[in-house]
């Protein structure tokens, strides 16, 4: 024991600083260790308060401002406005400075708003009482006053205020249940386990004797690692350490469950809690649009210092002559003409600039803002994509990628859990290349356990039945299965014996639950881990007790679970199931061959299969094996490192015992959505880590492959026989031979791509000795854009990710979307451009980690098909007549100043030029972009080739943007010209005094600015009215709404001598003007000239080039329904695997099998049956057919 | 954005705060409502621009623009017009090239024209003036409303804006700016010479020129219309102004200092540098004889205002008027156009309707 100490002393100081560093101390009660220990070195960390606010009272204003006026619009804008402060601008600083007050102060009561919400919540998390442990005592007090160190008491149905080390909980066992739903949304009760020193506790002031302390790594996001070590001291005895991990501590947010009361010591408080490391924001992603968005913004930009320059060169240009700088009735002021010549050009440049600045439109980034976050509220409403089985709807964690789910080229799927449903059933099992399949219900008849078994052969030997047994126990002793006591121990039983299962097990693995209660079916029944026994009640209902030693854990690097256990007989036994690849490798002995070729057998049919092995260990073996595991487990750095290596070590020479074959049914309509999605022009891949066979299996059932699909390969197999150059370019010979083909033949041939790991990493390998690794890239990114599917297989979740990164990266620059359920798809999510969690069995780690989450697959259609689309064409058309509309506006001044002199006259009132973006024209293009429908949700969803009308940014395109620039230059031309003519060489004028028409009188500057600005205000609603074809009551209410506004307020503006301005220019000219015939008739005709253009294009492009879209709208129109509408959506969707599962029950009589030499037999009754459960139109024949051949 | 976002994950982290307080109770049921909106299912109209729908638009535009544009045509010609540009005369050619600012003896001139058309009803006299920028920004600004408006405190101290006309020999000036500086002060009158050779002066009635709400509410002398003089009393005149603004039309209180009524129209700053305002009326005689009868007249010009030095034109115009105001062949010939453009465009596309509109439908198929 010296010696522990000794090493641990050794090992702190050698680690010197950095150990410092990379862990904390923590005394238990706030007590120093003994001082032969160590010197107790106070430290100090957060409390534990919540602060996930952003702002105080204080710093609110200043704070606010400052992150706000880092946006470079709102930046721009401010350096306007103080341009506008600090020289003589044509326009008042109201002007730019009242819509920047106004966006600054929406956004800022907004996000005041939501910090004020946070401080409430916050609140009311630091003030939630909390049991400590004080002196032997329970106090309650608050939880912000929790501190690293003190021990807590946590009763049942609480949620942990922080981090906390399990120190011994109110059952005997020490272990204590807890749900961490609102962590990870695993709602399945977890087991956590007590420091074995310490589970003895049951007092507070028992409790409160402990001396110890706790090693353990600083505070870390990850929420499922953690290492540290536990010192316990006592009376004149050497420390005892223990080592602990995930499974002693307690995360904070998570739920205690099932457990009277436990003691756990915290170890992180505050902010340092794994949950709170986990608010950390992800990187933002920008949609495609919004990067259009922020192009023409530069072109705009562009406009803007042209013209100013432009417009500043002119005037000095037309000022030459002094007649026309200075006449006689204009002069300028002293301190004007002393200015040198140069900074008054600057001035002037300047004042150019604020004049035109409109043309940048300040709202739009508002509009758009408030578009995409209330937009996003009909993803959450839809109750098309509410689950009622799960409870639970659509989520949109990001708002800012609406449209960009409009614009998915390619779409990463993952399999399990994802196009399956991940609700796995047990098929069945083969124990040395004997099939035993269970039927439990038949016939709505529950069987009783001892027939429920069926044997293929019924004559066994010795041998068989030894490795029959073992390999039954394997199964239930193998496995991180829970049982759920929610009653009694007695209920249990007779709720096994009724062979109602579901209910009772409990894991985080659906595969895992499923084996088990396959064993209860077969006769086997996993009863509970007591007192680390694991009891199992077998055949004959007998009780068998085995001790579990160690549990050597399951990860996807290994891709196996191992178990310690020791029979009652005293054996030890070390049980071990996992995939094929890594099982094989390790066994020595038993049927192999048999196994293998049942196990590929399986794989083929699209069944998910664990090989089951055992090796028996001499009591010195597994002493070995249990001092590699604790010092492994010990280790406070590399941990898992060392655990690998010692699970290698300990994981060898393995006696086969069979195999298993679990089902994934596909989920609902899985094949429909796939099927529209590629019709809708997206290129659908598979990325699972399952294995080739299995997932190409999944792939035929989902239609992702079809019949006439041609499979190209790029496997590790293949690469072996051949190089991976070789490999490579024969393929891409292949492809672009058909494509050359293609031109001549009418039927195109479908290719579909598989690729496993292994290959892929080759491929993407930079490798220096070979020139042509860059190559191989290119090479694998041609095949696979030629090929209208891929599956990639055996893939790490890292992999996953490098697939997405690859494919964003290529020369298209596609927008990627990745959809999966599990932690594994994590990185793809995040990687690619939109990323959908499914809301599944494995957690909600991707829902979390998504921008987007659904509860099913099959929500991905409607999501994208018709969410998207949406999206899409609302804020194509935002985008787009935001910078038209502003043409519109700013270009009239920017002609106006020929024939002003140059002289940064504006040509609209101040009012005008503050509220046009602001309330004339911004509402109804908000509310245009919120519930335009240009076409029906039934039509989009039942022509899914109406999506590749919006591919590839199909609104945003430099042309069309082109086209939204030269209607607003047309119509801004026509507006001032139009205008022009009506003043200048004729007499517009009006009747002065409105009663009597006595009197004839001019118009001046303001009226024409008027003029132009009403057939601008009514041009542009108009322009959208046009363009919206969806006119709910909201919408007539707001178009027409707006252009009333428009009047009234003209009307109040000039029917009053404002009191608060000193200029009156606007006095009664409104109405002047209105009361003028030719006014009238000048304004119509100028609208009319305004979108005449526009409504000819329209119909024009719509008779002579109609797109798909136009149309579908067209049918609507001519109210023709059903069917014939489009051709490629071929027969009807097919009644989906709804009742599949009920039929497959129905079925059972046909998989109970004759015997061995049925095995043919066995296989027909099951293909005929999994076609029936998930495959009406009998495509799966396909893989019978096709995948063998394809394995050699 | 990033709001929404923050808001996004803060919703997930707090989620244990209701657990933490309601317990397994808060699960509530989620399940979104089925209303209209939500769904977005709101009945709608949904129209759509086809060549069908847009044809009758068309021609029914096109059938209603030219009729208008004939009439307005036709309006816009019986409107009698006559504008005499008056440097092209010699006289006053040489009045305008021997102006100057300090002469105390104004230059006349008279110009003869004639009327080869009776103008029948009320007859409008207007000025012109051509590379007069009124819209220049220097000069809109230069003015102080409230000033105008008869606010006492800013005819003693005018706004800045009306530098450098704002004070004359350390007087405010009344009114200040360069737009009132720059009041047009030539005099015109018009004489018709009958056949017999003899001079009548023809009546220009001064009143009832400006806008009713510029003359009664915006324009407002300081302290009512009571002995101007007194009131103005330590202002000074615009620099380059003859007499006083009290001294404008000292006949008629009513039409004097800041409410009269050709300073008033001076002040309505013109939108084009080439305008015209209005400058007197010729009321109609109320027996049956036309207001000005064919034959020679003479326009006399007291020639005051400069326009040489920046290349400007002065002109007179004398113009009746119709429903729609003043001479304006523009509006009837751009009504015509369009509805022109219009009733052709609708041919236009009833041809590619019937043409194309049917294929359409077949060419579902095709794609």
């Amino acid at each position: 024991m010296d010696f522990s100490v000794l090493r641990n002393l050794i090992s702190r100081y050698c680690a010197g600083e950095e150990y410092w560093v990379d862990s904390r101390t923590v005394y238990i009660g706030h007590k120093e260790p003994p001082p032969a220990a160590e010197a107790y070195i106070p430290q100090r960390y957060p409390d534990n308060r919540i602060v996930s606010s952003k702002y105080t009272l204080w710093n609110f204003i200043p704070k606010n401002l400052f992150e706000q006026f880092r946006r470079i619009a709102n930046f721009y804008f401010l350096l306007i406005f103080l341009v506008q402060l600090i020289i003589d601008t044509p326009t008042s600083p109201v002007t730019s400075g009242l819509p920047l007050f106004f966006v600054i102060t929406v956004t800022a009561i907004k996000q005041g708003y939501e910090d004020w919400l946070r401080h409430k919540a916050d609140c009311s998390i630091n003030e939630c009482p909390v049991d400590m442990v004080q002196q032997g005592t329970v106090v309650r007090t608050q939880s912000s006053k929790l501190r690293v160190g003190d021990v807590v008491m946590v009763r049942e149905d609480e949620t942990f205020p922080c981090d906390l080390i399990l120190l011994s909980s109110s059952r005997g066992d020490g272990t204590c249940y807890v749900t961490t739903t609102s962590l990870d949304g695993e709602s399945s009760h977890k087991t956590y386990y007590a420091v074995p020193d310490t589970m003895a506790f049951k007092t507070e002031q028992e409790v409160d004797s402990l001396h110890a302390t706790i090693e353990c790594e600083q505070p870390q996001p990850d929420l499922y690692k953690f290492v540290g070590r536990i010192n316990i001291y006592k009376e004149r005895e050497d420390p005892i350490a223990r080592p602990l991990g995930a499974e002693n501590l307690l995360l904070r947010g998570a739920t205690l469950k099932n457990t009277g009361h436990i003691y756990a010591v915290a170890i992180y408080t505050g902010m340092d809690t794994k949950m709170a490391l986990n608010y950390q924001s992800k990187s933002q992603k920008r949609s495609a649009v919004e990067k259009s968005m922020n192009a023409f913004l530069i072109v705009y930009l562009c406009i803007l210092i042209s013209k100013a320059v432009i417009n500043t060169v002119l005037k000095y240009a037309w000022q030459w002559s002094a007649d026309h700088d200075e006449p006689w009735y204009n002069h300028r002021t002293e301190i004007d003409r002393e200015r040198h010549v140069v900074i008054r050009a600057f001035t002037d440049f300047l004042a150019f600039m604020v004049l035109f600045n409109y043309i940048i439109p300040v709202s739009m980034y508002v509009t758009v803002e408030m578009q995409k976050f209330l937009g996003s509220y009909f993803i959450v409403w839809d109750k098309d994509m509410y689950d009622e089985e799960l409870g639970v709807g659509a989520q949109v964690n990001t708002s800012d990628l609406n449209e960009e789910l409009g614009q998915v080229e390619y779409v990463f799927t993952d399999k399990t859990g994802t196009l399956t449903e991940n609700n796995m059933e047990f098929i069945e099992c083969c124990v040395d290349g004997h099939v035993y399949i269970p039927h439990a219900i038949c016939n709505g008849q529950i069987l009783s356990a001892a027939s429920s078994i069926d044997m293929i052969d019924s004559s066994p030997g010795g041998y068989r039945r030894e490795h029959e047994d073992l390999f039954f126990r394997a199964l239930c002793l193998c496995h991180t299965v829970q049982v759920k006591e929610e009653e009694t121990v007695d209920s249990i039983k007779r709720g096994i014996h009724l062979g109602k299962p579901t209910s009772f097990y409990i894991s985080s693995s659906p595969d895992e639950v499923a084996l088990v209660e396959g064993m209860k079916r077969l006769g086997y029944t996993y009863l509970r881990l007591k007192d680390s026994h694991m009891e199992i009640l077998n055949k004959d209902d007998e009780i068998e007790r085995f001790e579990l030693l160690h549990v050597l854990n399951f990860d996807s690097v290994r891709r196996r679970m191992s178990v310690i256990v020791k029979s009652s007989s005293g054996e030890y036994l070390l049980f071990c199931k996992g995939a094929d690849t890594s099982i094989f490798p390790r066994v020595v002995s038993g049927k192999v061959e048999q196994v293998r070729a049942r196990v590929e057998q399986n794989a083929v049919e699209g069944l998910r299969t664990l090989c089951v092995a055992y090796r028996s260990l001499s009591p010195a073996e597994y002493e070995e094996a249990c001092h590699q595991l604790s010092d492994a487990k010990l280790a406070l750095k590399d941990r898992e490192q060392r655990l690998a290596q010692a699970y290698d070590l300990i994981e060898r020479d393995f006696t086969l015992l069979g195999a298993t074959a679990v089902e994934d049914r596909l989920q609902e309509k899985a094949a429909d959505t796939i099927e529209s999605l590629q019709k809708a022009g997206m290129k659908v891949w598979v990325l699972t880590g399952d294995k080739m066979e299995t997932a190409a299996a999944t792939c035929y059932a989902s239609k992702l492959f079809r019949r006439s699909t041609q499979i190209l390969e790029l496997t590790k197999k293949r690469t072996e026989e051949q190089s991976l150059h070789d490999v490579l370019f024969d393929l891409s010979r292949t492809v672009l031979r058909q494509r050359s083909l293609s031109g001549l033949s009418v039927e195109c041939q479908d290719y579909g791509l598989i690729i496993d790991g292994a290959t892929l990493s080759a491929v993407l390998k930079p490798s220096p000795e070979s020139s042509g690794s860059g190559n191989y890239r290119e090479i694998f990114l041609e095949i696979s854009r030629n090929c209208s599917a891929v599956l990639c297989c055996r893939m790490a979740p890292l992999q996953k990710a490098q697939i997405v990164k690859l494919i964003k990266a290529s020369k298209e620059h596609p927008i990627t979307l990745a959809i999966g359920d599990g932690a594994n798809d994590v990185s793809m999510i995040l990687e690619a451009h939109v990323g959908i969690g499914i809301m599944g069995k494995e957690g909600r780690q991707a829902a979390r980690n998504s921008d987007y989450a659904i509860p099913k697959f099959k929500h991905l259609k409607k999501m994208l098909l018709v969410h998207g689309h949406f999206y899409y064409i609302r804020i194509a058309e935002l985008v787009q007549y935001f910078f038209y509309k502003n043409v519109c506006f700013i270009f009239p001044q920017f002609l106006y100043q020929f024939f002003c002199g140059f002289s940064q006259q504006p040509l609209y009132d101040t009012a005008y030029l503050t509220l046009y973006n602001i309330s004339f024209t911004s509402l109804p293009i908000l509310l245009y972009s919120l519930i335009e429908k240009h076409i029906s949700i039934e039509m989009l969803k039942r022509d899914p080739t109406l999506y590749r009308d919006v591919a590839k940014n199909a609104l945003l395109r430099w042309p069309v943007f082109l086209y939204w620039t030269c209607l607003g230059l047309f119509n801004a031309c026509i507006f001032f010209f139009g205008a022009y003519f009506l003043f200048d060489n004729t007499t517009f004028t009006s009747n002065g005094q409105l009663m009597t028409t006595n009197t004839q009188m001019m118009f001046g500057n303001w009226t024409f600015g008027t003029l132009v600005f009403t057939v601008l205000v009514f041009t542009v609603t108009l322009k959208l009215a046009l363009d919206t074809h969806h006119w709910t009551w909201i919408n007539h209410f707001v178009v027409w709404g707006s252009l009333l506004f428009y009047v009234i307020f003209s009307l109040l503006w000039g029917g009053i001598i404002w009191p608060f301005l000193n200029y009156q220019r606007m006095y009664y000219v409104f109405m002047q003007m209105l009361s003028s015939g030719p006014a009238w008739l000048g304004i119509i005709l100028l609208i009319t000239i305004s979108l005449l253009p526009d409504v000819v294009k329209k119909v024009l492009c719509r008779t002579l080039w109609p797109t798909a879209t136009e149309r579908a709208q067209r049918v609507r129109a001519d109210g023709v329904h059903e069917g014939s509408v489009s051709p490629a959506t071929g027969p009807d969707p097919s009644p989906v695997a709804g009742g599949g599962g009920s039929e497959s029950d129905m079925l059972c009589p046909a998989r109970t099998c004759e015997g061995e030499r049925g095995g043919e037999g066995v296989r027909a009754a099951r293909t005929y049956d999994s076609m029936m459960s998930h495959n009406p139109n009998h495509l799966l024949s396909q893989p019978l057919d096709h995948a063998p051949s394809d394995g050699h | 954005m990033m709001a929404s976002n923050y808001n996004a994950k803060e919703e997930d982290g707090h989620q244990p705060a209701a657990i933490g307080h309601g317990g397994a109770g808060t699960v509530k049921n989620k399940k979104p409502d089925n209303t209209a909106f939500k769904q977005q299912r709101l009945p709608a109209w949904q129209p759509i621009l086809t060549a069908g729908t847009v044809l009758p638009a068309f021609f029914v535009i096109g059938l209603i623009f030219i009729p208008i544009g004939i009439g307005l045509f036709v309006t816009s010609n019986n409107i009698k017009e006559l504008e005499v540009t008056s440097q092209l005369i010699v006289p006053c050619y040489n009045c305008s090239q021997s102006y100057s600012w300090n002469s105390t003896k104004p230059c006349t001139c008279s110009v003869p024209f004639s009327l080869d058309q009776p103008f029948e009803s009320n007859v409008f006299m207007y000025y012109g003036l051509s590379n007069f920028y009124q819209n220049h920004r220097r000069y809109v600004k230069s003015r102080d409303d409230s000033q105008l408006n008869g606010d006492k405190a800013s005819l003693k101290s005018p706004s800045k804006e009306c530098e450098p006309y704002r004070t004359s020999d350390e007087k405010p000036i009344a009114p200040c700016g360069a737009i009132a500086n720059s009041l047009f002060n030539d005099t015109l009158e018009l004489y018709y010479i009958d056949p017999n050779g003899s001079r009548t002066a023809i009546p220009l009635v001064k009143k009832g020129i400006a806008w009713w709400t510029d003359k009664h509410v915006k324009f407002r002398n300081p302290g009512g219309n009571d002995n101007l003089t007194v009131v103005f009393q330590g202002t000074s005149k615009p620099v380059n102004w003859r007499k006083s603004v009290y001294e404008l039309d000292p006949s008629d209180p009513d039409n004097n200092g800041f409410i009269n009524e050709d300073f008033i129209v001076w002040m309505r700053t013109a939108a084009l540098p080439t305008f015209r305002k209005l400058y007197r009326i010729i009321h109609k005689k109320p027996n049956m004889t036309p207001t000005l009868p064919l034959g020679r007249y003479i326009l006399e010009v007291t020639y005051n205002y400069p326009v040489r030095s920046f290349e400007g034109r002065k002109r007179m115009i004398l113009s009746t008027i119709s429903w729609m105001g003043g001479k304006n062949p523009f509006l009837g010939i751009a009504y015509i156009t369009v509805g022109s453009v219009c009733f052709f465009l609708g041919i236009v596309l009833l041809i590619i309707h019937h043409k194309y509109g049917n294929r359409n439908h077949s060419a579902d198929i095709r794609s």
